[in-house]
């Protein structure tokens, strides 16, 4: 791996190396620009790091301290939020969908949210592009919008949890689909095809999940890129005329500081708004590249609810990745809804500890709870991935508190807006009639989980109204760059992954462009 | 409920091909606790945790040694780790344990005159049953939200603590740990060799006899 010294001012300085700064590092460094990506996480080798086992492989989450509040206070932590090199993909459970087209300009097409600044033509490029760097393993047909291509490597097996859904959908004359997802069918290089051990979401140890860390970096590696692990970025620094110089960051039991000439910032919706306000300066005194006053608002999570219920077969949820079917039906219809969005379900496998805590918010303890739970193999559900609205209610801020390494925490405000209310609503009964329409009996809800988290510093056309442009380039400081989750200014019905790694392509594309130009 | 997966052990699976040799390190680690180590928790405190944990978790006065919730509780207070996250109404882990199990003791001395561990099974679960629902309101609960406290706190530690322990895997019929090995049978009722047999009327014997080789396939 290239090392660069603290005092060589690189091409780009990236903070995070998740879908957003991972698969962005990579592009550069592949473009001819000098890349250093630091990750706060530990850059983990799976095959001799990572253990069969819930409890010790909680080691792969963000678990510094958080405050979270609001009507609805989110869970973080295992949730949503990663601490590792490769960051929340290293345990994310692979599902790799895109948007649908009209959500990129929700606000103009569907009456709601805010319009992204981008086109969803060139954005499907930028999908196929990702697809085939993860070897996306999918359906030859997908039921749902315009054309694409079959996906690069043959749809998984089902396993039980999908075959019951599968069962209920077409009970229901309900379209469904095997789900495209980023674990490999077929063999890849040096890794085999996916063994079906079922613990995608605590780390996969046979390397054949496609994450940021299997694919995006080892190419950043071979094309010059360093990747410095263990590396807490506490601020970055800017000179008398308010252009970046670097930033500041923890390593190896002392501060240090790397100079730079673009910083990017992609620490996912929390950490990316933390240290954007955590480097509040006299002449920034509300933050980096926030002017528009919005960074650390609109933070849009995806409501998360499930039906769960017991069948009489065995259903073993352990057994292959957690979400093997899916129906988008509710994404692309538009008729029958008292809301606005869409969203998705799939099936869902689990694990006995989250499987247990689902069974324990539903107020179950003692013996109820652990005769669910000798149920356990008889278990099946299905889960959503909802639209939840912008709010500017909904938000990061800092804390009071401190962490280690003494700066301040962050505060994470959420509540559910009415028409998020409506939508879970919606979907709770959707996928009730396909529960029992697959055969499942003694149904019960789980109402209050989220995933995912985007929307902190929007992208869009009007520096009033956004903190980053369309190529992902901040309105206040032409050399800050913000490239992960944060810059979505509507969430959509689908897991976002696969659309924060089109954008960080994308945004390399436009970097190529604009350093060809002149421009940076 | 008599026994669902008579004779699984899924440590009999320890040398085959399911387990590396991580994996290996990891759950010989958790089985090593002792029980009895609190090196957090003072006597007082110690009894009123073990007292919580049996009413969560229920264990079969058969098993000879039963998970450990407790002491697992307490490694993890020596610790202090996060979850990551923490509602603004609670003080942070350690604290809020202290705070919690002072209050639970409280409102058992209050109501009942003796200690929580001194007391019924049925007294314990009405204490906790308050706690849960946000009834209890002794002064040492000290502005902690009772209900916040045993949702986020008491009941998520302790349920995770048992369900990470082989014990519950045996109990519930999971495979366990599945590296380099995973699985190939995916569909409905349908078993690969190395899975937990499940007793159903009538064959309780054959379930017996399967789960005995689970180790050997």
């Amino acid at each position: 791996m290239a090392q660069y010294a603290d005092s060589e001012a690189v091409d780009f300085a990236i903070v995070g190396t998740g879908a957003g700064g991972g698969t962005l590092a990579c592009k550069l460094a592949e473009y001819g620009f000098s890349v250093v990506g630091f990750d706060a996480g530990p850059y983990w080798r799976p095959l001799e790091d990572f253990a069969s086992d819930e409890r010790h492989q909680s080691k792969l989450y963000w678990t510094d301290e958080r405050v979270v509040d609001g009507e609805d206070p989110l869970q973080l932590g295992s949730n949503n939020s990663g601490r590792s090199v490769g960051g929340s993909t290293v345990h994310f459970a692979m599902v790799s969908l895109r948007f649908r087209p009209e959500w990129f300009k929700s606000r103009s097409l569907l009456g709601y949210g805010a319009d992204w600044p981008v086109d969803w033509r060139e954005m499907w490029g930028y999908y196929r592009e990702v697809e085939r760097a993860l070897c996306v393993s999918g359906p030859v047909t997908y039921p749902w919008g315009p054309h694409r291509p079959a996906y690069p490597y043959r749809e998984h097996e089902l396993n039980a949890p999908a075959r019951a859904m599968a069962q209920g959908c077409e009970a229901l004359g309900l379209k469904w689909t095997p789900t495209p997802i980023a674990t490999l069918s077929a063999p890849r290089g040096q890794a085999h095809p996916c063994v079906y051990r079922g613990m995608c979401v605590i780390g996969c140890s046979t390397n054949a999940k496609q994450s940021v860390l299997t694919t995006w970096l080892p190419r950043a590696l071979e094309a010059g890129a360093e990747i410095r692990d263990l590396a807490m970025v506490s601020r970055i620094e800017h000179d008398d005329a308010g252009r970046i110089t670097g930033v500041h960051y923890h390593r190896d039991g002392q501060w240090r500081f790397q100079r730079a000439r673009n910083v990017v910032v992609a620490g996912y919706a929390i950490e990316t708004p933390r240290l954007l306000l955590n480097s509040a300066s006299s002449r920034f005194p509300d933050g980096l590249a926030n002017s528009s006053g919005l960074v650390g608002k609109n933070l849009m999570v995806q409501s998360n609810q499930a039906v769960w219920g017991f069948m009489k077969q065995d259903v073993r949820p352990y057994k292959g990745p957690p979400s093997l079917a899916l129906t988008e039906h509710w994404n692309y219809a538009d008729d029958g809804k008292d809301f606005f969005g869409g969203y998705c379900f799939m099936s869902q496998g689990v694990l006995p500890t989250t499987l247990a805590n689902v069974h324990a918010k539903r107020g179950l303890w003692g013996q109820p709870l652990v005769e669910a739970m000798q149920r356990y193999n008889h278990t099946v559900g299905v889960k959503l991935v909802g639209e939840c609205m912008p709010q500017e209610g909904n938000r990061v801020t800092l804390a009071d508190e401190r962490d280690a390494f003494g700066l301040p925490v962050a505060r994470v405000t959420y509540s559910y807006g009415d028409n998020d209310k409506r939508m879970i609503t919606h979907a709770l009964a959707s996928m009730r009639e396909v529960m029992a329409a697959a055969g499942a009996g003694e149904l019960w809800d789980e109402t209050n989980d989220t995933a995912h988290m985007n929307g902190t510093a929007r992208m869009g056309e009007d520096p009033a109204a956004s903190v980053v442009n369309a190529d992902c380039r901040a309105w206040d400081i032409p050399n800050l760059w913000v490239c992960d989750g944060s810059v979505f200014p509507t969430v959509g019905g689908v897991n976002p992954s696969l659309t924060i790694q089109a954008i960080a392509c994308r945004t390399a594309d436009r970097i190529k462009a604009l350093a060809a130009r002149g421009e940076l | 409920m008599g026994d669902r997966y008579p004779g699984y052990d899924v440590l009999s699976k320890r040398h085959s091909p399911s387990w590396n040799d991580q994996t290996r390190r990891v759950i010989d680690q958790r089985l090593a606790i002792d029980p009895d180590a609190h090196r957090f928790l003072n006597e007082l405190e110690w009894r009123t945790l073990k007292a919580i944990c049996s009413r969560i978790i229920p264990q079969p006065t058969a098993r000879e040694r039963p998970a450990p919730l407790a002491a697992m509780i307490d490694e993890r207070l020596v610790k202090g780790a996060s979850d990551g996250y923490r509602n603004a109404s609670l003080p942070p882990l350690r604290e809020a344990w202290r705070r919690g199990i002072a209050a639970l003791e409280a409102e058992a001395q209050t109501r009942h005159g003796r200690g929580f561990a001194e007391l019924e099974g049925a007294a314990q679960d009405g204490l906790l049953t308050a706690a849960q629902r946000g009834l209890a309101a002794h002064p040492a609960w000290d502005g902690m939200p009772p209900d916040l406290f045993f949702a986020d706190r008491l009941l998520f530690d302790i349920v995770s603590a048992y369900y990470a322990h082989p014990h519950a895997w045996n109990e519930i019929g999971f495979g366990g740990p599945a590296d380099p090995r995973g699985y190939v049978r995916l569909a409905f009722d349908r078993r690969d060799p190395w899975e937990a047999a499940e007793a159903r009327s009538g064959n309780e014997a054959s379930a017996r006899r399967e789960n005995a080789h689970v180790g050997r396939r």
